[in-house]
Parts: structure tokens; sequence; C-alpha cells
């Protein structure tokens, strides 16, 4: 992992974008934790101040430092991209490589599911069940509803790989070495699946935390959490940009477009990295 | 004046990948002069560098692909061109098709899968002569077809319609619309049936003696080029070991790959025992020293392991690089 | 002889296939009413050559259990196949009959160790309960193939060469100590000069080991050199099957004549014959659906009754033809 990632770092100008972005990013997440100030109070520092040494990006309208609310936006909306991206990915693990491998019964059902999960449209469904349980409505519950939309495309992805994998030679080579297919399915196939499932997975991210924005400038969201929609939220509501308060709302988009740039950067290096293709040359094939 | 002559070619693949980076000699030393109208036969087993070969004859030389060292001419007819350093758009419109065309194994991407057989014809007739006269380009194409002995029907059919054999040979009655001076054919036939093999090459053989070009017929089928070539290379880790004439080649063959080759080949009617040769062709990127063959040689000497052997040209045409000719002689 | 005396027997199996939509598809009969026998006792090479479209795919597939044939039963150690369903008898199954694929570099996956796959036949079959115990068996049967255990140790597919390659697939189907090897096209890929070797590897199995082979393929030159018997298919169908040597030294089916005058031979001398100009005849499908023997359209001996009525197996010099030919000439 060592060797890969210093590899990567050395011979891949994304990569080091990449990492340089990211860290950024997650510095700023890790230091929510050291903040001085709670993100739930208003009014304990002059309000519209601009970028300072005190007050790097400034103080918004509602008496917050916005640096320090960052840290917890920032913080926030990875927690809700990466859980959202763990619990779809895990779906779709599981619906592709199984419908895939069992074929047959198994499959029609799975993918019957998989196509109405597709055809759900999920931007209104969310805005229901956000307007319904607003206020109750905890980041890591948005997450789970987010991720249980956010995998029926993939486990079709993984689906359609995995069954090209099985009519391969080397899945009847495993069958006949007496193989039972929960092996074949781990040892076979998922090396296959892997890059598909990571290039999802930032996907997914991106996804979920753009879609984490929408909902809440509409605000149909948690209002009083911070993220970074929650930031555009309140800049919004306070005519930000109208005031001339520009830096409390250039403080997220920056933030989302660094965090965004970064990810897919991440993504598309890594991805040809572990393309088994890519890899079979590393190997010397 | 040979058709085509390739000197002391060299061409490497070159990569790198994270850092660790590749020379692999798929080329490395080839000399061969192509005369006019006459079957080029060059055989050897995958990997021997002989697609590779092909390519840098043809002109489709890209990344990683480069060629280090040699020469590669061509003398045809009216002109005269360095492949090497010919401009893409020269290549283009003045050799291939007219003077260099290229017969693949399979074929299906010559031909569009979406387009009839005649839409394709169309194409290539048209970007390489400047038809637009719609009427005498079907009569040009039709007189072709019949002329080969294909159904005219063929023309107005797509090529998943067509059996392999057909495909195959509606492939070469493309290659030879404009009466080309060299037919690249590169292992036509290894995907075909016997039966539809032997009928395609068979027509392969009728267009060449009656229009008196050249073919460089590649395979791995050394029966093939028994029944078809009239003279043969055998390739072996990226370079030419014997080249003769054919019934020398298989009668008399001097280098001990080909003698082994011959040796092992299978016949009906003879169930004597067929040898094997130890190990395996080398890996092009790592390459033994001296002569290639001399890991896996049953004759071995000292010399092998340090020094290349060069070509030397025997009485009757036939070229060998293998050190016990230079020492039988001694 | 019953069918306990037999080792393997494939007793009128037919497949057929559905190609299309369920309203204007057509059937296609992939194989056709074929039966044949090997011997327990007696190990031998049985070689099923045909042309692309003859069927010898999907009768290496039906005997090797993964696809249930539309009629007839494959009977093996006097077990029909149909009657295999729990994956116990399937492991059992597998255990006495094992494949070899075509593709060497296909065979084992690209981004896995060639051993892996050694050690896990030999654990999921009980011939070892850990790893350990197992380089043991996997180090036995590569010495069999002429390879040694530290050869492939480590080894990626692309490490190693074609022919070395299907030597380590000999080697992981012999782990359980199969008594039937089903090899298609196993030389098709490997180079010229590692060729023979693999090909001299069954003999040696066949000899040595006890061990019967089903060696399919379109190579005739190979077939004769290895196989003691052999079954020539047209469309799905035996057209003519016996000893190797009869059958291929004179054959009598027009279709294997054609056949064996096609194989070019390595003699230059005799290239005139080979170039001599042969009828192509019709395509793949209209033979599939002739009435009558599949060859007729292309038969230069055809007569009117070819075209009515299926030809019947006639035996006639020690081997089995499906020809109107040889009527009335049947040995007893």
């Amino acid at each position: 992992m060592w060797k890969v990632t210093r590899d990567l770092f050395k011979y891949d100008g994304r990569f080091r974008i990449a990492t340089v972005f990211l860290l950024a990013v997650l510095i700023l997440a890790i230091l929510s934790a050291v903040s001085p100030y709670d993100p739930g109070k208003t009014f304990k520092v002059p309000q519209d101040l601009p970028p300072s040494w005190g007050h790097p990006f400034g103080t918004s309208s509602r008496g917050q430092d916005v640096f320090w609310w960052m840290t917890f936006a920032v913080r926030n909306s990875l927690f809700l991209g990466l859980v959202t991206a763990a619990v779809s990915r895990l779906i779709a693990i599981f619906v592709g490589l199984t419908a895939g491998y069992r074929g047959g019964l198994v499959d029609r059902v799975l993918m019957s599911i998989n196509d109405s999960f597709v055809v759900m449209p999920v931007l209104p469904i969310l805005i229901l069940l956000s307007f319904l349980l607003r206020g109750q409505l905890s980041l890591l519950m948005l997450a789970f509803i987010m991720g249980l939309f956010g995998w029926p495309w993939d486990a079709r992805l993984i689906r359609a790989q995995v069954l090209s994998l099985k009519e391969r030679a080397f899945t009847r080579t495993a069958v006949y070495s007496g193989t039972g297919s929960l092996k074949i399915t781990l040892d076979e196939h998922l090396p296959f699946v892997l890059p598909v499932v990571f290039a999802t997975t930032v996907n997914n991210m991106l996804w979920s935390i753009g879609m984490e924005v929408t909902l809440s400038v509409l605000g149909l969201s948690n209002v009083t959490l911070a993220t970074i929609g929650t930031t555009i939220f309140w800049a919004n509501q306070h005519q930000a940009l109208v005031a001339g308060v520009w830096w409390w709302l250039a403080a997220p988009v920056i933030i989302a477009i660094i965090l965004f740039l970064g990810l897919y950067l991440l993504f598309s290096s890594v991805n040809e990295y572990i393309d088994p293709r890519t890899r079979l040359r590393l190997i010397g094939g | 004046m040979a058709l085509l002559s390739v000197q002391n070619l060299r061409a490497y693949y070159r990569t790198e990948v994270y850092g660790i980076s590749r020379i692999v000699r798929a080329v490395d030393g080839v000399s061969l002069e192509l005369q006019r109208n006459e079957i080029y036969g060059l055989a050897g087993e995958s990997s021997c560098g002989k697609t590779t070969l092909i390519k840098v004859i043809s002109g489709t030389i890209k990344p990683p692909l480069r060629v280090e060292e040699g020469k590669v001419h061509y003398q045809f007819g009216s002109f005269e061109i360095d492949m090497l350093h010919i401009s893409p758009e020269d290549l283009r419109r003045n050799v291939r098709w007219k003077e260099i065309s290229y017969i693949m194994q399979g074929s299906m991407s010559v031909l569009n899968p979406v387009r009839r057989v005649i839409t394709t014809f169309y194409d290539i007739v048209t970007t390489h002569q400047g038809y637009t006269d719609r009427k005498a380009f079907l009569g040009q194409v039709r007189a072709h077809i019949s002329k080969l002995g294909l159904p005219p029907d063929v023309l107005n059919l797509y090529p998943h319609q067509l059996s392999g054999g057909m495909r195959q040979r509606v492939a070469i009655a493309l290659a030879t619309i404009f009466q080309p001076s060299l037919i690249i054919a590169d292992e036509p036939t290894t995907a075909l049936d016997v039966v539809v093999q032997r009928g395609v090459l068979q027509m392969l053989k009728e267009i060449q003696a009656e229009s008196n070009n050249t073919v460089l017929l590649v395979t791995h089928d050394l029966a093939v080029h028994a029944n078809v070539a009239d003279r043969v290379a055998i390739m072996y880790a990226g370079r030419i070991v014997e080249e003769a004439p054919t019934s020398l080649i298989f009668n008399a063959p001097r280098h001990p790959y080909t003698q082994h080759l011959i040796r092992s080949l299978p016949m009906i009617g003879d169930r004597s025992s067929r040898a094997s040769l130890p190990g395996a062709p080398p890996n092009l990127a790592n390459p033994p020293g001296g002569c290639r063959f001399h890991p896996r040689c049953p004759h071995v000497m000292d010399i092998c392991r340090v020094e290349v052997p060069e070509m030397m040209t025997l009485p009757g045409n036939q070229r060998v690089a293998c050190h016990l000719l230079a020492e039988g002689r001694r | 002889m019953s069918t306990y005396d037999k080792l393997l027997d494939v007793q009128r199996v037919t497949a057929v296939f559905h190609i299309g939509s369920i309203i204007g598809g057509t059937r296609l009969v992939a194989v056709n009413d074929v039966s044949f026998s090997l011997d327990r006792t007696r190990p031998e090479i049985f070689t099923l050559a045909g042309e692309s479209g003859s069927g010898k795919t999907t009768l290496a597939r039906l005997l090797l259990h993964d696809l249930e044939p539309t009629s007839g039963a494959v009977i093996f150690e006097g077990r029909d196949l149909a009657t295999i369903k729990s994956r116990k008898d399937t492991l059992e199954f597998m255990k006495k009959v094992q494949p070899v694929f075509q593709n060497p570099f296909e065979t084992f996956s690209p981004l896995r160790r060639v051993e892996d796959y050694l050690y896990d036949t030999a654990i999921n079959f009980g011939r070892a309960k850990n790893r350990r115990m197992a380089s043991v068996v996997v180090d036995e049967a590569l010495h069999l193939v002429g390879l040694s255990l530290e050869e492939v140790t480590r080894r990626y597919p692309h490490e190693l060469s074609g022919g070395q390659l299907q030597r380590v697939s000999v080697a992981r189907a012999l782990i359980p100590q199969p008594r039937l090897l089903l090899a298609d096209e196993p030389v098709s890929m490997v180079d010229a000069s590692l060729r023979m070797a693999i090909v001299n590897l069954f003999r040696k199995l066949r000899d040595e080991q006890q061990v019967s082979v089903i060696y399919i393929t379109h190579d005739l030159a190979t077939a004769y050199y290895i196989s003691d018997r052999i079954a020539i298919m047209l469309r799905g169908l035996v057209v003519e099957s016996g000893p190797v040597n009869e059958v291929l030294d004179r054959p009598l089916h027009p279709y294997t004549q054609v056949l064996k005058e096609s194989v070019p031979e390595p003699v230059p001398e005799q290239r005139a014959q080979w170039i001599r100009p042969i009828d192509l005849g019709t395509t793949e499908v209209k033979e599939y659906a002739r009435i009558g023997c599949k060859f007729a359209g292309r038969c230069p001996r055809v007569m009117d009754i070819c075209r009515q009525t299926n030809p019947p197996d006639i035996h006639v010099e020690g081997r089995i033809v499906k020809c109107y030919l040889y009527q009335g000439q049947e040995s007893s």
C-alpha cells in the first residue's frame, strides 16, 4: 500500500494535486475538533468582517467565524458522502455479484428490484422525505436514505462485468477445481470488479454531497447543522452577495470545488492504476 | 531490383509505467528482400516479432513501437519510397491499397459491420481513385468480383451475413482491387476450417499467378507454407534464423530450430514418435545473449552463448544464421 | 457389454438449441443422436474431430455435465449424469472427469497466481487438508507433466509460456486422480515447438496413469498421431467412427475424404494436389436444416436417396459410416 502511494505520488501529477487538495480539506475537517466556537451558537464575533488574520475567512452576518464554521461544514459533508458511498457500495457489490454469478431466478428478482430503484425519481422523494421529517432528519439518516438510492446503476455495472467474467475459461477452471460459488466470486471476480467499485465510490460521494447542497439550498435539510449546503443556505438567507459579504459564499463554494476536484483527480489516477490492464503491465505482462 | 528491401531493421517497444521501463526487442536485426512475382512465407511462433515486422513494413509504426535502426525501402514500378521517412499523407494517398494492401485474420475490421460490402468497396475506391461516377465504379467492382469467382450478390450483403471463408475472400477482393504490388496476408486463414482454408488460399494463389505481384504470407502453420509459398523465412525471437526456397527449407533445413520445427510436424499416416524441444521461446524484454536459440539448442557451443551468428548464404539461395555452419567450414 | 463395464457410455444424445425469439426462431440440432462408449479397464484416447459448427464442443459440454441433453443419456461409471444434482455428487463426478481447455492463457485468471488453482484443487477434492500438505500432491502432479513446483511458484500466467501453462492446466486436472480427461483443442493455441510435448503427454498419461482421454480437435494430423479411435462429426452427427488408422488411412465417408484431402501436408512436392480447386458448397445454416445426408450438397458422389432420408449407421470395414454408398456391404 505504501509503495503504491509512493509510486503514484512520484509518477502521477494528478495524484500529487489530488493529495494536496484532499489533505487540505481533511485538515480543515480535523480542525473542527479544536474549534474555539460552537457552530450552534450565533453572534459570538462581530458581524460581516472581511477576511483578516484573526478571521481568515471573515465573519458572517450571523456573527460566526466563517473559517471555524467551515471546519464543521466540511466534516459533516465528508461524513455524509462517505457513509452514503459505503452503504450504497455494499448494496451494489452484493446485488451485482450475486445477480451476475447466480443468474436465473435470483438474477431476475434482484434486477427487477434494481430497476424499480432506477426509475424512482430520487430528488422528489428526498424532498418529500426531508419535508416530512424536517427537523428530525439527522445527517446519518440522510446518508442512509441516499445510500439506499445510490446503488442501482452501479449494481447493474458490476453485474454486467460479472456476466462476462463468468463466461471466461478461468471461471470454469475454478468450477472444476471444486471451488464454491462464494469463493469464485471473491477470488476470481472481485479483483476485476474493484476498479468499478472504486470509480463509483468517488462518483457516489460527489453525487451525495451535491444532493445535500441541493436540499439545503432549498431549505429542506436540518439547517441548524453546519454543512457545505447549509452554509450556502444561510448566506443566501442573509443576501450575502447583495450585502457585499462575498466571503461567506466564496468559502463554501471554493472548498466544494477543491474537494470535488481532489476527489475527481484521485479517482482518475487511482482508477488507471488499479485497472487490471495497468496491473498486468506493471507485473510485466 | 527487389520490390522491398529491409536492411538490419531493429524495432523496439519502449514503455514506462510508474517508473518501470521496459524495452521489448521485437525485431532485432532483420534483413530480407521480397522479389517481384513471388509468394514469400514468413513463419514463426507467437511473439517472435513477425507481427511487429509487418507493422514496420506496412508503415503502421505507432508508439510505443519505435524503429531504432535500419532501412525499409520499396521500389514500385514508377516510384520508390523509404517507409521510415514517408509522410502519413503520402502513405495514405499513394501507397495504401494502391501499392501495398493488407489482409488480416478474421477481416472484420476492414469490413464495416453496419454497412453493406459494396459500401466498403465504394469508400475505398472513391478515396483512392477519386471516382464520382457510380456506374463506372459498380462496373469495375463487379468485374473484379466475378473475375475472382465470387457470387455477385455478396456485394449487397452485410459482413455478418457472410461465412468466415466468404468474408476472407471478400477481404482478398478488396485488397486486390487496385492490383497492388504487394499483398501482406497476416494469418489469413488461421480461424478458418481446413476445407475453407484450402479454398481461400487457392484463390490467393490464383490471383498472384495472374497479376504477378508479390504476396507476403505470414502464418505460423508450416504446412500452409509448404503448399503455398515460393520462399520461406523462419523467425525466432526477433530474428530471421533461416530463409530458403520452400523445398529446401522442408527437405534440407540447416538451422537446428528449423530442423526441429519440420521434424516435429505430425502427419496423417505416420505415427512415429515426435520429439519436443526443451524450454520455451524467450521473453523479448530480456532475451538471452548470443544466438537467441542457444538455451534450447541441442548442438549448442560456447560461441553461441556470446556471439550473434551472422547470416550466411549457402548454395541454392539458402540463408542461415547459425555458428554450426561456420564451424563446419573451418 | 453391460453399462457397468463401461467408463463412459454415451447413449443417443441429442442437444437442441433454439435460436432467435420464441416466434420465428429456428431449432438448431447441435448434437444429433450421438452414441459411443469408452471401456472401463482399457484406457484409450478417443478423438472427436470436426470443423467449427460440427457440435464437438457442445458434445464436450454434455459429457462434462455442463449441459443437459434434450434426449438420450450420458452414463459415467454406471451413473446417469442427469441424476447428479447435489454439490456432493457434482464434486464426486468432477473428481473422476476433468477438463483441459483450449486457450492456456485464458484458463487461469491473469490476476491470480497459477499455483493457487493447483492448491485449491488439491484441497477441494480432499487430497490434502491444508496448503502445506497439498504442496506434496501439487508437486507430484506437476512432475507428471514435466514441471516442478519451483518452476510455477509465485508465477502469474503471463510469466509462463503457453506450453508451460497448458501443462499446468493438465497437472491441475490430474490432481483429483480422474479416470477421464476431456481436452478441448488443447494444443491449437500452443506454439509449434511446444505442441508435441503436450500431445505426447496425453499418450504418457494413458499408458502410465491409466487415464482415458477424449481429445476434441479439428486437427486430423495430431489426432492420427495420438488417438486410438476417432469419430468424425458433421453438423451434429457422427458420420464415421472407428480405429484412427482405419478411418484416416482409408476414409470411407465422402466428407472424411474431403476433410483429409484438405489438410495441408508439410510436403512441398505434394502441393499440386492440394491446390486443386474444390467446391465450397452451401452455407452452414442450410446444412443444419438439410433433410437427408447433411453432406449431400457438397458430396461428389451424391445419389437421389441422400437428399431424401438420413443415412443409417452402416458397419463396414471395422467402423461405422453414415453413408448410403456402403449399404449392402455391411460386415456382421
